[in-house]
């Protein structure tokens, strides 16, 4: 019996183990490609460690396209997510505390404006934003890409504080309340340093998605020079433009460093968002 | 008069307005505004260089006459019907996998969602064109496993389809989250009561576990078959909609028809239908609810 569970429990483990390597082999061919003399990858496509170890494909395509390097691109991508990601945190932060500890009017209402944010997806918005953008003379710049996140309407963001607040015992805002604080103070003073583990949830979130926001990048910036890195990326691949497989495997494995970082080093926040509010990886 | 002002900062009812203020701003100026202005000019002749002329419903008379508007929806509803529920069922055994945590847990959990969080980008759409290019890497580990193949995935009408299908069903690592952290919460208590009135692990999975899923099911069905109707970076980088426009996804129609051809007003009434399909899909979604989520406590 004892024997029995034992071949059991290896079988099992050999399996999980060799359907994980199955479902991330293709991102190590990836990485490993990007190792390989260029003119070797699809010649050795079925073997994973090149033969030789080069760096040539990263100092290739760091060189980008245009005169401009990725250097500029990561710069680039860095800058609009890291704003946009500020403006999300700070903004669905002070709403979800107005939804979460205020009674008013309209706060039902409010909620289901947000709970409809959460629904209407950001493609079916494309051509609608952009005929807005356009009118505001938007496009061409960053201001898509980074002010409206700072309006909280990713609701998404919201629910999570919201419900993250409703855990924060509403005794502490009384007797601050008693104290003579204000709203905001109980804002800035309570639930803010307490809120930090939804806040920290919401900006890893936020900062993958608008770090991999290829859709807006590609309506709205239209200079070489202003590209984030996703949309260099695909005009790097594009056929003509380049056939150099390996400098391009070189920078998309570059440019998913940000996210397996994150992926390393908050996984405890990526599982706790994905599984509490169904928040999309 | 200064004084009554101070007071009403310290309201509760300003105060929960003021907070709210980023949101309502943020809801009418990048949502509500955009979207009625887009009603309007879809039913309008509007290209981005020229001024609207209203036209009424003739963009609409356009599209019931837009080989490539039946198509297109045709294909993203074939997609989104195939891959989700074939996700969903990958991300649901994965998690029965996981139940049972032992020291790997961790490890393995790491690897199966990984693909789901970088799935999206750009990078990931290049690796798979080049993966199932004719001289890519399936390709030449088929060879490597003895069958000669130099199969055109994506030059393949019938083919190409499939692996866009792949690429979505190899993200099934968030909706496994969702569906582990909801396996947790079903009491062990069910499961050994079961045991003493006899019944097998297949009777327990069918009995206990499925019905006191269904609303993780529901909520994953869902936001995931409104994903797939929507899908747009996959077949914009990977297929651009060819062979044949056989992988021609509806948001990549609409956006070839407003970037590429200038049509704007006809792909503002592009993006209502669909707006309308994401509705109505959900709205029979939440319809059939009542028939199979289990809606009770624990």
């Amino acid at each position: 019996m004892k024997k029995k569970t034992k071949i059991k429990k290896t079988a099992y483990h050999i399996f999980v183990s060799v359907f994980g390597i199955i479902m991330i082999y293709p991102l190590l061919w990836m990485v490993m490609s990007s190792f390989k003399e260029s003119n070797t990858i699809f010649i050795t496509a079925g073997s994973l460690i090149p033969e030789k170890f080069v760096l040539d494909n990263y100092i290739n395509g760091w060189s980008g396209f245009a005169k401009i390097s990725f250097g500029t691109f990561f710069k680039n991508s860095a800058f609009i997510s890291v704003t946009a990601t500020i403006g999300t945190i700070i903004s669905s932060s002070l709403v979800a505390f107005g939804l979460a500890r205020c009674r008013f009017k309209g706060r039902k209402l409010l909620f289901g404006a947000m709970l409809l944010s959460m629904m209407v997806p950001a493609q079916v918005l494309m051509i609608p934003q952009y005929i807005w953008y356009q009118k505001l003379g938007w496009v061409g710049s960053y201001l898509p890409l980074i002010v409206p996140y700072c309006f909280a309407i990713q609701g998404f963001f919201v629910y999570l504080m919201v419900n993250f607040i409703d855990s924060i015992p509403r005794e502490l805002d009384e007797a601050a309340k008693i104290d003579g604080c204000s709203y905001f103070g109980i804002y800035y003073r309570i639930a803010l340093p307490l809120m930090v583990p939804a806040m920290v949830t919401a900006g890893i979130f936020s900062f993958m998605w608008r770090w991999e926001d290829f859709l807006s990048a590609l309506l709205y910036v239209n200079e070489a020079q202003k590209y984030p890195a996703c949309l260099a990326l695909k005009l790097f691949s594009d056929p003509g433009s380049s056939s150099d497989y390996g400098a391009m495997f070189a920078m998309a494995t570059l440019s998913i460093i940000p996210i397996i970082l994150i992926f390393i080093f908050f996984q405890k926040y990526l599982v706790e968002g994905i599984s509490t509010s169904g928040l999309k990886g | 008069m200064k004084k009554r002002h101070r007071i009403s900062i310290y309201k509760e009812s300003t105060a929960g307005i003021i907070f709210c203020l980023p949101f309502i701003i943020g809801f009418l100026l990048f949502l509500v505004i955009p979207m009625g202005i887009s009603l309007y000019y879809a039913f309008c002749d509007y290209g981005i260089l020229s001024p609207a002329v209203f036209s009424g419903l003739k963009n609409f008379k356009i599209m019931m006459a837009d080989e490539l508007f039946w198509k297109s929806l045709q294909i993203t509803i074939f997609y989104a019907v195939v891959s989700v529920p074939l996700k969903l069922a990958f991300a649901l055994l994965v998690a029965i996998l996981f139940q049972k945590t032992s020291k790997a847990t961790g490890l393995y959990r790491a690897l199966y969602y990984l693909p789901s969080i970088i799935g999206g980008s750009v990078a990931v759409s290049i690796l798979w064109k080049r993966m199932f290019a004719t001289d890519g890497m399936v390709n030449q580990i088929l060879h490597g496993l003895g069958i000669e193949a130099s199969i055109p995935w994506l030059g393949n009408k019938n083919t190409a389809i499939w692996t866009l299908i792949l690429l979505t069903v190899w993200q099934f690592g968030s909706s496994m989250l969702i569906f582990l952290s909801s396996l947790k919460q079903i009491p062990r208590t069910f499961y050994e009561a079961s045991t003493v009135d006899g019944a097998g692990r297949w009777k327990q999975f069918t009995s206990i576990t499925l019905p006191l899923l269904t609303p993780t099911i529901f909520f994953n069905l869902v936001m995931q078959m409104i994903n797939g109707l929507l899908a747009f970076t996959q077949c914009f980088i990977i297929t651009q909609g060819q062979p044949l426009n056989s992988t021609l996804f509806y948001m990549v129609h609409m956006y070839n028809q407003s970037f590429v051809h200038y049509n704007t007003g006809y792909g503002a009434a592009l993006a209502w239908v669909m707006i309308l399909i994401v509705g109505t899909v959900t709205a029979v979604l939440f319809a059939t609810k009542k028939r199979w989520v289990y809606d009770g406590g624990f």
